[in-house]
Order: structure tokens, then C-alpha cells, then sequence
């Protein structure tokens, strides 16, 4: 076996020996990349044994944000998200052509990006489309639903939407985060009936979360979306915090770390509720902005008592329910700040799927803490009371949920 | 055997000189040198005081002879770079939004100027047949062809001759006319005439001749008759299609004194009487770039705003006259509003006496036309406008102003 050319007669772990070997090793390890670059090059070469391209280019933009930084003006950025360079020739609004300044050009590579400015006497409270003419007529459309002036950056802006931020993260998770003296007086079977609860509200988010992030990944440049990012994501965010747990899977779980976990998850998913909050209202949605907040604000007190369950066979303190908090709540106010000044969709799917992963691997852990239990009695960890405790945790989030909707 | 190329009006001094159709270029020189002024005072009067336009235009369209520039409220001429490409960034410099397109279109790479449309009749080429009357041969070839229908924005047309609209055929009443058509194109078409003809030479698809396909050729021949303003156009099938892609043209029958009258000297160039005329050839028309059915840009002969950009420069002591057309496909109506003015129309330019009488808005239904007749002899010097008064279509080009000196 020694004498064999190719490396798979080496045991696994193998490392060859000698300066001589080595190289050679290296060598087979390139050539199948040497073949692959030949190959490529010969399909270039050859276009493929396509023949000429005849087809018009393939024009797509992706309009990733559209705001009105002042009376009188409507500004975009876009990307192209296509394979082929694009231009811009001209801009209509509400189905008028109007002049527009475009920098840095007005012709996009792919993946370029550039940002259109309209001088345009839009009106407040009003809707307003947004045309965009390539150079062989295509139309990409973009809207304004309610024309608001978008939020200055100052500090007044920056502090009302962490105003807001803590409405909607830090005041019900810390509300939530109160039922822990209840908690701590209710017997096994009421504890059993708390932890199943959690599950219930972890499962609603993760599938409220799940869609959000899916809507929201396909308002992402093309070239970057498609319907796999964000399981994709969630799946690697999952198997890498299941990772870190595991590793001390002897032990017994801390509650705390459990708990810290919830929070982690919850402060991502509130991290999204925040960036869905600050982008509406710099679309000027904010006519419809104080419902909005009273339902995430109800919503999300649930979500403390999630968090508080793992930890009543401990004896925390005062500083871990606040650090729990602000895990969970502070993410929001972060969130608002993105989604008003910097939204991207593509992130803001990003932020969503680890959070979904987050919260999946903390049901596994939830689980884990009634299983527990249930094994060392050797009763079914699935009994009536688990499964009204789910299904209540579903109700209430699902219940509340449609106070935002 | 003589080749007649008319102009009207058979000018006199100062306003329109000839410009000849085989001596394009030295027509469009002229005409853009005398509307630079015009263009200042566009400027100013569509901007508002103290607002610039910033019109970039492709570097292949200037003409170093003719002195475009970008123009300024104030009237000063600021000269564009030597080269300048269409593709670097736009700017927009001033205060309020310009319901305008951004930059001009090259009339030059296009091969075809509006400006010079306007004026550019095609009488044949003329010979005597042996019982006396004028036979004219005309040669009509239909070729693909992308045109700028406005400034960066490329439709793939199919044309007459090149250009869309095709050549203004004229003759005069009772002329026997013989259309040499060749079909360079990639699709079957025709020349149906609207006019009084046989069945075998109505030009339509299935009937006589019927399609003529590519590389074929078909001598369409009858009488000039009726006199007044028509159309011609392709009646291939699809329809809708053969004729929005631009395949139509103007139709002008001079009518005959010797039969109608000292009234018909007017309308004939061959008669002092037209002298105190001043003629154009207008065709409403529109562009569907998505091909879904729905305009995305309308025109007056083509290009949009073209002549916003280029306004009409007519003298106030010539009477106007246009023949107007509808070729626009899709909406079931055009129409024409002339600002700070009244005119008579006559419906297809089939009667001498007008068909109303003191009107300042007409509409056309698809395929319709007629000549409108008035005069600016008591108005002072300025720009008037006309545009349709679907206030639709005015917003996505079909907008335009006389200047009158």
C-alpha cells in the first residue's frame, strides 16, 4: 500500500514523511485543481459549445431602500443584482419622467451599487412609485407608501427610537423576567407545566421568525437570496451553539446558561422586531407605529417568563436577572437603530435566521430539562400537562401576535 | 425624370429655412443654432428662476458645429466637455424637481431627427405618363432598426426607411403613386394605405399580394385620392404589434385647385397661396419598452420632449398648419391641447371647409387624423405649449412648445 501514487492508501490521519513527500503530497492535492482550471479555461475558450450569445442582456436591480431625506427630494439605492451590467437611462415618478442625479455612474457592474436622488415636491401622507428606466426600457418599480420625511441622525432620533427599542425589548422581558417568585412556589408538576409553556412560545417564534426572515431575504439583492440563506444559516447557528453546549454535556446544566441562552436567542428575535419597527417608521409607517408598539410590547413580556424558568432550581441574583434583560431586550433598541438608518435586507435575514437557530437550540435544551426529569422517574416526558403547557405557549403568542398584526 | 424634394413652407425670411431632405445635416445645424436661445428660456421657464437643467448628452451627438451645451436659466451657454460618456454619473442641480428627461437623445447614430421631421416631405420622383398625369415611384424598404426614443432608452423597432415614423409620402390629388416596398426586415409586413384603392393593393395581410416576406419586394399602385391628411402603416398580423413597434407613416394629398377651387391653393404648394403657410407633421405616438401591453413612453413624432428640448420656432406673421395623426397604440385615444390659442380642424383633411370651427382641444381615436389651421399674428413672442390633454401622457413625453418670434 505504501508504494500506491494515490493519497487514499494513506490511514486516515496519515501525514506523509520527508521533504520529498511532502511536496508530492501537495501536488496530487493540486492537480485535480490544475485539470478543473484547464477545463474552465477550455469552456471559456469555446463559450461553452454555445455559440455566440444572441439573447438581450439579463437586467435586474434590486431597489434596497427608498427615503425622502428632505421636502422635496426622493432618494434609492440600488444594486444590480443580475449578470450583466445595467443602466439607468431614465427615472419616472408616479408616471411622470423626471431628471435625477445618480452617483457614483449611471451604468451599475453586477453587484454594484449607486444611489438615485429625485428632486421631486412629494406629499406628506401620500403615496408616491418610483420608475426606474433601463437603457432597452425595462421598468423597476420601487414605492413610497406613506411619504414621511425620513428621521434626521441626531441624537433626538437616535433617543427616540431607543425609546422605543426599550418599549418593545427591555420593559416586557423585564416585566416577564417578575414572575419568577411565582414561579419559584409552584410545584414539580406547575414547573413542568412552565417549562412545556416555554417550549410552546419558543416554538411560535421560531416559526414566526422563520417567515419574517423568509419575506424579508427575498427583498435582498438576487445574487444573494434564494430560498436556501436562511435555513442554511438557522441550521449553522443551531449546530454551532448545540456545539458549545455539548461540550460540557457531563455536567450538569447551569439553569443560568440555559437561561442565558433563551436570552440570547429572544435578544436576536427582538433584534429583528426592532429592525421591522425602525424601517416602518422610517417608510413614514409610523401613522400606524403606537399599535405597533402596545402589541410587541405585550407580545414580548411572554418571552421573560421563558427566560426565568430554567433558573427556579437556582438561586440567582438580582445583576442576572438585569444582565438577562438587557440581553434580551437591549438587541431591540440596536435593532430599531439599524432598521431606521441603515436597513439592509440582506442583514436584516441574516440577524433573523442565527436568531432562529438560537432559539431552536434552546428548545433542545428545554426539552432536555423536562426529559430529565421525566426519565429519572420513568414516566413519558410527553403527558397531558406538557402538551397543554406547548399548546398554551403557542395560544398566548399566537393570541398576542395578533395585536401587531 | 425629376426629383422634387418640397419643403414648407417655401419659406421667407427669417423663420425655417428649407431644409432639404437630402441635405439633412445642414438643415438640423441650422435649426439647432437657432434654438439655442429658445432652449435658455425653456430653461428658465420649466425650472423655475435660478434652476438649472443639467442635460448630458452622448458625445456622438454633438455636432462641433452646431453649439449644444447645457443651458442655464440665466441664458448663458455652458459648453459640455469634448467627450462626454452617457454612462458616467448625472448630475441634477437644482432646487425643484424638472418633470423632464434627463439628457438628449443622438439624432445623429439614430438617423433620424424630429426636428427635421417635422418638415420633410417625400414627393417621389416624378415623371409624366402618357395621358398627361404625374406618376410618382417612391421607394420603401422595411429594416429592423434599435432608435432612441428617449435619451439613453433603446426600443427595437421595425421601420420604414429607417426611421420611425417612416417618410412623409406626398403628392397631389390625382397623381397615380407607385410604392416600391421591400421587406429587409425579419418579419412578414405590408403598406396597407388608408386611402381609396383596389382590394389587390390595400396592403393587408391574406388579401391580394397579402404579406410581403423578408428579402421579398411588392410595387403597391393607384390614384391619390382623396385629398387630405392620411396615414399608411403596416397591416401584417400581428397587428397591435406590427404597428406599435413603428411601422407607420404620413399620407399627405395635396387637393387640386383646378377641381376644389381658389380655397385648395392653400393646402399646394405649387401655388403662391401656400406661401403664407408654415407646415408640420405631427404623429402622436407611444412605446410599450415592457412589452406588456401599456405605454411606457409617449411622443410627438418619437422622441419624448423632444421638442421641450428643441422647441418649434414658428413666425408670427406665417399662418400654421399641422397634419396631425394618432399612431399611438394601446389607449383608444390622443389628443391635442394648444395653449393661449384657438384653431379650426378639419377631420382627415377631406374637406375645405373646417370641420369645427374655434376649438383649442380635439382628440383622435387610433388611426385618425386631421389638419389643424391657426395663426400667432396678434400674440406677442414666447413660448406656447401643446401637449395632450391626458395629463398622463404630457408627464411621460408627449409634451412640446412652439416658440414663437
Amino acid at each position: 500500500m505504501a508504494e500506491s501514487s494515490f493519497p487514499v492508501a494513506a490511514e486516515p490521519g496519515d501525514t506523509p514523511r520527508g521533504g520529498g513527500a511532502t511536496a508530492r503530497w501537495i501536488a496530487l492535492g493540486l492537480f485535480p485543481l490544475l485539470l478543473l482550471a484547464l477545463v474552465l479555461a477550455l469552456i471559456v475558450a469555446t463559450n461553452g459549445g454555445l455559440g455566440d450569445r444572441v439573447a438581450p442582456p439579463i437586467e435586474t436591480l434590486n431597489v434596497q431602500r427608498v427615503t425622502l431625506p428632505a421636502p422635496g427630494t426622493i432618494q434609492l439605492s440600488v444594486v444590480n443584482d443580475g449578470p450583466d451590467p445595467i443602466t439607468i437611462a431614465q427615472v419616472l415618478v408616479d408616471d411622470a419622467y423626471y431628471n435625477y442625479g445618480m452617483t457614483p455612474a449611471r451604468t451599475l457592474g453586477r453587484l454594484e451599487s449607486a444611489t438615485i436622488t429625485i428632486p421631486y415636491p412629494w406629499v406628506e401622507g401620500e403615496a408616491h412609485k418610483i420608475g426606474l428606466l433601463s437603457r432597452t426600457g425595462v421598468v423597476f418599480e420601487a414605492e413610497v407608501p406613506v411619504a414621511l420625511e425620513a428621521p434626521a441622525r441626531d441624537v433626538a432620533a437616535f433617543a427616540r427610537f431607543a425609546l422605543i427599542g426599550t418599549y418593545v425589548g427591555v420593559v416586557p422581558v423585564a416585566l416577564g423576567l417578575l414572575w419568577f417568585p411565582f414561579m419559584r412556589r409552584l410545584g414539580r408538576r406547575g414547573m413542568d407545566f412552565i417549562l412545556a409553556l416555554t417550549i410552546g412560545l419558543l416554538v411560535f417564534l421560531t416559526v414566526d421568525m422563520f417567515g419574517e426572515a423568509q419575506e424579508t431575504a427575498l427583498l435582498a439583492p438576487g445574487a444573494l437570496k434564494g430560498p436556501l440563506l436562511v435555513p442554511i444559516v438557522a441550521l449553522l447557528a443551531f449546530l454551532l451553539l448545540l456545539t458549545i453546549a455539548g461540550r460540557k454535556s457531563r455536567e450538569p446544566q447551569s439553569g443560568l446558561a440555559t437561561s442565558s441562552r433563551i436570552a440570547l436567542g429572544i435578544g436576536l428575535h427582538n433584534l429583528g422586531e426592532g429592525l421591522a419597527i425602525g424601517a416602518a417608521f422610517a417608510l413614514g409607517e409610523v401613522a400606524l407605529g403606537v399599535f405597533l408598539i402596545i402589541g410587541f410590547t405585550l407580545h414580548n413580556v411572554t418571552e421573560g417568563i421563558g427566560i426565568a424558568a430554567p433558573l427556579v432550581r437556582d438561586r440567582p441574583q438580582f445583576r442576572h436577572f438585569a444582565g438577562l434583560a438587557a440581553l434580551a431586550g437591549l438587541p431591540a433598541i440596536l435593532g430599531t437603530w439599524i432598521g431606521a438608518f441603515v436597513y439592509s435586507p440582506f442583514w436584516a435575514a441574516i440577524f433573523l435566521a442565527v436568531g432562529i437557530g438560537a432559539i431552536a437550540q434552546v428548545i433542545v435544551e428545554v426539552t432536555r430539562l423536562i426529559t430529565r426529569g421525566a426519565t429519572r422517574r420513568d414516566e413519558p416526558a410527553l403527558n397531558w400537562l406538557t402538551l397543554g403547557g406547548v399548546t398554551a405557549g403557542i395560544a398566548i403568542m399566537y393570541a398576542t401576535a395578533l395585536l401587531v398584526a | 425624370m425629376v426629383r422634387e424634394t418640397h419643403d414648407s413652407p417655401p419659406a421667407t425670411d427669417p423663420p425655417m429655412p428649407p431644409t432639404p431632405f437630402l441635405s439633412r445635416s445642414v438643415g438640423r445645424r441650422g435649426l439647432v443654432t437657432r434654438t439655442v436661445t429658445g432652449l435658455a428660456t425653456l430653461g428658465a421657464l420649466v425650472s423655475g428662476a435660478g434652476a438649472v437643467i443639467a442635460a448630458t448628452r452622448p458625445a456622438a451627438a454633438q455636432d462641433p458645429a452646431a453649439g449644444h451645451g447645457q443651458h442655464g436659466a440665466g441664458g448663458q451657454m455652458v459648453p459640455l466637455p469634448p467627450t462626454q460618456d452617457p454612462a458616467k454619473a448625472a448630475s441634477v442641480e437644482h432646487d425643484h424637481g424638472v418633470q423632464m428627461t434627463v439628457g438628449d437623445v443622438d439624432t445623429a447614430a439614430m438617423g433620424y431627427d424630429p426636428s427635421v421631421y417635422l418638415t420633410a416631405f417625400d414627393y417621389g420622383t416624378a415623371s409624366t405618363l402618357p395621358d398627361g398625369r404625374t406618376l410618382r415611384d417612391y421607394r420603401v424598404i422595411a429594416v429592423d432598426k434599435e432608435i432612441e426614443i428617449a435619451p439613453g432608452v433603446f426600443f427595437p423597432a421595425w421601420t420604414y426607411n429607417g426611421q420611425v415614423p417612416g417618410p412623409t409620402i406626398r403628392c397631389n390629388e390625382g397623381d397615380r403613386l407607385r410604392i416600391n416596398f421591400t421587406n429587409n426586415g425579419s418579419h412578414p409586413h405590408t403598406i396597407h394605405f388608408h386611402g381609396i384603392h383596389s382590394a389587390a393593393m390595400d396592403g393587408v395581410t391574406g388579401i391580394g399580394r397579402g404579406n410581403i416576406n423578408p428579402g421579398e419586394s411588392f410595387t403597391y399602385e393607384f390614384d391619390a385620392r382623396p385629398f387630405g391628411c392620411h396615414l399608411y402603416h403596416c397591416h401584417s398580423t400581428p397587428l397591435k404589434r406590427h404597428i406599435h413597434k413603428g411601422l407607420y407613416g404620413a399620407f399627405i394629398i395635396n387637393p387640386d385647385p383646378q377641381k376644389h377651387g381658389d380655397r385648395a391653393k392653400g393646402r399646394h404648394p405649387e401655388y403662391s397661396e401656400s406661401r403664407q403657410w408654415q407646415e408640420f407633421v405631427m404623429i402622436m405616438n407611444a412605446f410599450d419598452t415592457t412589452f406588456d401591453g401599456e405605454n411606457e413612453v409617449y411622443a410627438l413624432n418619437t422622441v419624448a420632449f423632444h421638442y421641450m428640448k428643441h422647441p418649434i420656432r414658428i413666425a408670427r406673421d406665417q399662418s400654421v398648419r399641422v397634419y396631425l395623426i394618432n399612431a399611438t397604440e394601446f389607449d383608444p385615444i390622443n389628443s391635442l391641447h394648444l395653449h393661449a390659442n384657438f384653431f379650426d380642424y378639419y377631420d382627415h383633411g377631406t374637406t375645405l371647409e373646417p370641420t369645427l370651427r374655434t376649438v383649442d382641444t380635439i382628440m383622435q381615436c387610433q388611426g385618425q387624423r386631421g389638419i389643424l389651421e391657426f395663426s400667432f399674428k396678434d400674440h406677442e413672442p414666447g413660448m406656447y405649449m401643446f401637449h395632450a390633454h391626458q395629463s398622463e401622457f404630457p408627464e411621460l413625453g408627449w409634451m412640446s412648445v412652439f416658440e414663437v418670434v
